[in-house]
């Protein structure tokens, strides 16, 4: 047997550490193991004794790209346990500052992390040399996601708005009315990036995973839902649990999580092959022209539907400010009581499962948090065994950046669970 | 004359510090033209060797591997700047410092011995010499700019170090404690957010930390006045620079 390491200055753009291990075996990947080396960070112990009111601030912490993610979840979840519900402006001021958040992450992703991958550079900034109009675009675009986040939230990063029940404080018609103007330009700005990324060479493959995302009458899953997956199920996030079983594996300090027993996929492949015909009209026409099926199943493709859904999110954004009125109070009252609260939403990098437990006083006894990245990371690694055997023939640093791009086609969130990628190939 | 060098290194975190750096939209193409970013992984997949001119550095130490990294980061560092509470203060992991980590590790994970952690998570000063120390859970984009551009051109950053209620005054906000009996931490918290949360009808909780000097035992009475217990209080304080001495002393008071 022959054991070669090599250390690769990355996995770059990413958010978080991973190193991956391949062992190949008569010219054939065995196994791939991707060792998230995130130092674990005890959310779930820490929020124990804490008030009801405190996880939606302190689970933002989890991540400064998708904070509102964390916000909402906590949220659906203490309002469960405390059987309240958000309702008229207030549950659509919530979508709405999660359209901010979808916004913004998926243009990060999309031109500072993917689009270099296809393009043959090394970073967003780079690419600007040879894509400046692009990337320019792209920032606006990400700028707009953050105005909004910003106007509903107080502040992109880690807002300080949301609160279980609601908000503290809610804008008029009128402070809207500016962003709308916004939105409309980032609609011909978002339908131009699907016609650019659509335009990029993708590399054949189709996945097999089971596909897992929320499900909302009558729209794209973004906020709230049931649980539905590609085998017909479909349960209430009060089920997760008996569905959804997340198990340590040695290599990792990000847990691995299994569907029914099965390897899934979680994020924008899954919430859109089981949601396409959910899309507004303007984004169900851009993915039409960008040549997407009602389901896609190619994980480099995941880029065009990042863009396909940044157009839904500008296009709901606007549809909610123009039924906005705002609500007579900024939150619902909650009375905290003895139980369990199951809160789902969809992350831009897939569900986001929260669950708490509260005492007759409303702290929480028990907490528990299923991040896309570990129900990802399965689905992962058997791409990473599967595409690196179609490229065993490249150099290590060749085919160690190709392990990267087909990691970053899920956009994981590794700090979730630090960045290089510290590719090991035992070939033997 | 060639472009001074810029590292973004990041321990334990939620990159919220370091994606504030993205987050400059309008000045980030401008800014890569006057710095060379050298080292950037959340960012950029080309890392150049150091030395470096400027180097950022966010999140806390938790593991003995980042215990010896930093001090290689210091190393290859002309002047190391740390953004945000987690390297100025150890972050809310921190509250580990305050209870058993085996028994954290044991709570999250089914098997803890395979996860390699320290007991405590200990900002970077704690580690190596910092020259600077960006405040807050996040940092704000406009003071990154500031410290940047400051260390760019060898001068050091002017920011202030009052508390939040300065920020609220300038801003001309009705006080959320005077008018509405709303506990607040402005009084003591460092400035920099521009007072967003009583801007949003919110008490302060604190997230850019402790400002210089704060006199905490003159809020507690207030805090008291305006419906917190005891408990409340201590979680207050241990939130997202619990381990920021002033922060902690009142803190560990209230832990039982």
């Amino acid at each position: 047997m022959t054991a070669r390491r090599l250390v690769v200055n990355a996995i770059a753009r990413v958010e978080g550490e991973g190193a991956l291990r391949l062992v190949v075996d008569d010219g054939r990947v065995h196994t791939a193991e991707l060792n998230i080396y995130e130092p674990p960070r005890f959310f779930e112990a820490l929020l124990r004794g804490r008030a009801w009111t405190e996880p939606p601030d302190i689970t933002a912490r989890i991540c400064g790209i998708c904070p509102v993610a964390y916000q909402t979840s906590a949220c659906n979840a203490l309002e469960a346990a405390c059987g309240a519900e958000l309702d008229g402006p207030l549950a659509d001021l919530r979508r709405l500052l999660y359209c901010g958040e979808w916004i913004s992450s998926h243009a990060l992703h999309i031109h500072l992390l993917h689009a270099p991958d296809f393009l043959g550079y090394p970073d967003g900034i780079a690419m600007a040399a040879g894509h400046r109009e692009a990337v320019e675009r792209g920032l606006a675009l990400k700028k707009t996601g953050n105005a909004l986040l910003e106007l509903i939230g107080g502040r992109a990063i880690h807002p300080v708005n949301v609160r279980v029940g609601g908000f503290y404080s809610v804008p008029s018609r009128a402070d809207l009315a500016p962003m709308r103007e916004r939105l409309l330009g980032a609609l011909d700005q978002a339908r131009e990036v699907v016609r650019w990324v659509s335009g990029f060479d993708f590399p054949d493959h189709e996945v097999g995973h089971d596909l897992l995302s929320a499900r909302e009458p009558g729209r794209y899953p973004i906020d709230r839902g049931t649980v539905v997956t590609s085998t017909g199920a479909e349960f209430p996030a009060a089920e997760f649990p008996e569905h959804v079983v997340e198990r340590q594996v040695p290599h990792s300090t990000a847990l691995h999580a299994s569907l029914d027993g099965r390897r899934y996929l979680t994020g924008p492949l899954a919430r859109y092959s089981l949601n396409s015909a959910l899309l507004g009209p303007v984004a169900r026409e851009a993915a039409a022209e960008a040549g997407l099926g009602t389901e896609c199943r190619n994980p480099f493709r995941s880029i065009v539907v990042r863009a396909v859904e940044v157009v839904y999110a500008v296009e709901e954004a606007i549809r909610l400010i123009d039924g906005y009125e705002r609500p007579d109070r900024p939150a619902v009252e909650i009375t905290p009581r003895a139980g369990t609260g199951h809160g789902v939403s969809e992350a831009p990098r897939g569900l986001l499962y929260h669950r708490y437990t509260l005492d007759e006083a409303g702290l929480v006894t028990a907490a528990a948090i299923v991040p896309p990245t570990s129900q990802n990371q399965a689905a992962i690694e058997d791409d990473l065994c599967r595409l690196a055997g179609t490229r065993l023939d490249l150099g290590d640093d060749a085919l160690a950046l190709f392990c990267e791009r087909v990691i970053r086609n899920h956009d994981p969130c590794i700090s979730c669970a630090t960045h290089f990628l510290d590719l090991t190939v035992i070939r033997r | 004359m060639s472009l001074p060098t810029l590292a973004v290194w990041k321990f334990a975190s939620c990159d919220g510090c370091q994606l504030t750096l993205l987050d400059c939209e309008d000045e980030l193409l401008a800014l890569a033209g006057r710095v060379r970013i050298a080292s950037f992984t959340e960012a950029s997949s080309e890392v150049l060797p150091g030395p470096y001119d400027v180097s950022l550095v966010e999140g806390s130490i938790t593991t003995p591997a980042d215990e010896r990294r930093i001090r290689e980061v210091r190393e290859q560092s002309r002047v190391l700047v740390t953004i945000g509470a987690c390297a100025t203060s150890g972050g809310i992991q921190a509250l580990r410092n305050f209870g058993d980590v085996a028994e954290f590790a044991a709570s999250v994970y089914a098997s803890p011995e395979f996860i390699s952690t320290l007991g405590t998570s200990t900002p970077i000063s704690a580690h190596v010499p910092v020259d600077f120390e960006l405040r807050g859970c996040p940092i704000d984009r406009h003071q990154l700019l500031e410290t940047l551009g400051a260390f760019l051109a060898g001068r050091k950053p002017d920011l202030p170090d009052t508390s939040v209620c300065t920020e609220c005054k300038r801003r001309g906000l009705t006080c959320v404690t005077v008018a509405d009996g709303t506990p607040c931490l402005g009084p003591v918290t460092h400035a920099g957010c521009g007072a967003l949360c009583p801007a949003h009808n919110r008490g302060c909780f604190g997230c850019f930390g402790p400002m210089a000097k704060p006199n905490t035992a003159a809020l507690l009475p207030i805090l008291r006045t305006c419906g917190m217990d005891e408990a409340a209080v201590g979680r207050v304080f241990a939130t997202f620079n619990a381990a920021a001495p002033d922060f902690a002393a009142v803190s560990r008071e209230r832990r039982s």
